[in-house]
C-alpha cells in the first residue's frame, strides 16, 4: 500500500468516528427562531408583566403565573421548531432523526438542564427567585458544554457563553431579564446566523 | 524496519479498519449499525466481524430486545491498543 492509500485510511477513519458518534443535523435556523421567540418573550414580560418602579414578583400572584406560562410558551416554542427544522436537515443528510448517536446528544444535554431546572423551581418554592435569569443562563450553558461533545459545530462556544452571561447575571442582581433576554435571545441569534451561513456555504 | 512492525495485518483492510474505527469511539454499537455506517452486505460485516473476535479485538454480547435478537459490538482493551499503535504507524509513515 503506498502513502495516498494510508492517507485515505486515515480520513476515512476520523469520517467514521464522527458519523458514528456525533450527530450533525442540528440546525442553524432553529437557533435563530429561538433567539427571536426569546427576544419577543422577554419583550413582552418587559412591557406586560413586569412591576413598575421595581416592585417585587410574589409567588402566587396572577403576574407571576403569566411569566411562567410566557416562559413555558417559549421553550415550547423553540423546541417544536428545533424539532421540525432537524427532522429536515437529518433527511437532508440521510441521517436518522433517532438513533444512538442523537438519544445520546439528547441525553447529555438533558441531564445538566433538567437538574438546573429541577434546582430552580426547588428555589422558587422558598421564595428565592433572585438568582432564577443567572441559573437559567448557568445551567443551559453547562447542557450545551456537555452536549457538544457529540454533535460537530461550535456550541461549546455558545455554552461558555450563556455560562459566563450567568455568572456576571449573578453578581448585578436586578437585571436578570436583561441577562436572560441577551444570553436566551441575542446569543441564539448570533450563534444561529453563524451556523446558518456555514451549513450554507458548505 | 521499526515503522512498518507496527501496522497490524489484521487492520489493512477498509471493512474492519472501518469496524474498528467506530468501535473505539462508541460504548457499543450493534450489527445493524454498524452495516448501516460501513455500508456493506449482511455476509462481509459478520465475516469481518468474526476474524476482529478471534483476534480478542472485540467482543459480542447477544441479548434479546422484544423477543427479536439484538447482538452488541464492543472493542476490548487489547483492540484498542493494537488499533491505537496502527494508527501511530500509520501517522509515522505519512509524516516520514
Amino acid at each position: 500500500m503506498d502513502e495516498k492509500n494510508y492517507l485515505k485510511d486515515i480520513s476515512e477513519i476520523k469520517n467514521l468516528m464522527n458519523q458514528s458518534s456525533r450527530f450533525i443535523s442540528l440546525s442553524g435556523l432553529s437557533g435563530i427562531f429561538a433567539g427571536a421567540y426569546a427576544l419577543l418573550g422577554a419583550a413582552i414580560a418587559y412591557i406586560y408583566i413586569f412591576p413598575a418602579q421595581q416592585q417585587y414578583v410574589t409567588l402566587h400572584s396572577r403576574d407571576f403565573k403569566m411569566l411562567l406560562l410566557l416562559l413555558a410558551l417559549v421553550a415550547i416554542l423553540s423546541i417544536v421548531t428545533a424539532v421540525i427544522l432537524t427532522t429536515r436537515t437529518a433527511k437532508k443528510n440521510n441521517e436518522k432523526i433517532w438513533d444512538g448517536t442523537s438519544r445520546r446528544l439528547l441525553i447529555n444535554f438533558l441531564v445538566p438542564l433538567l437538574t438546573g431546572g429541577a434546582y430552580i423551581l426547588i428555589k422558587l418554592n422558598s421564595q428565592h427567585y433572585g438568582l432564577t435569569a443567572a441559573l437559567m443562563l448557568i445551567f443551559y450553558g453547562l447542557a450545551l458544554v456537555n452536549a457538544s461533545k457529540y454533535t460537530i459545530g461550535n456550541v461549546k462556544y455558545l455554552g461558555y457563553a450563556q455560562i459566563i452571561l450567568g455568572l456576571i447575571c449573578a453578581a448585578m442582581p436586578g437585571y436578570g431579564l436583561w441577562f436572560w433576554a441577551l444570553g436566551f435571545g441575542v446569543l441564539h441569534i448570533i450563534y444561529g446566523s453563524l451556523m446558518y451561513f456555514q451549513e450554507n456555504k458548505t | 524496519m521499526g515503522i512498518i512492525d507496527n501496522i497490524n495485518k489484521l487492520f489493512d483492510h477498509r471493512i474492519r479498519l472501518g469496524i474498528m474505527s467506530i468501535l473505539v469511539v462508541n460504548e457499543d454499537v450493534n450489527f445493524n449499525r454498524l452495516k448501516e455506517l460501513l455500508g456493506v452486505t449482511d455476509g462481509n460485516l459478520a465475516s469481518h466481524l468474526k476474524a476482529l473476535e478471534q483476534a480478542d479485538y472485540i467482543k459480542i454480547e447477544k441479548s434479546f430486545i422484544n423477543r427479536k435478537p439484538n447482538t452488541v459490538y464492543s472493542c476490548t482493551k487489547l483492540g484498542r491498543d493494537e488499533f491505537k499503535l496502527h494508527i501511530e504507524a500509520l501517522e509515522k509513515i505519512i509524516n516520514k
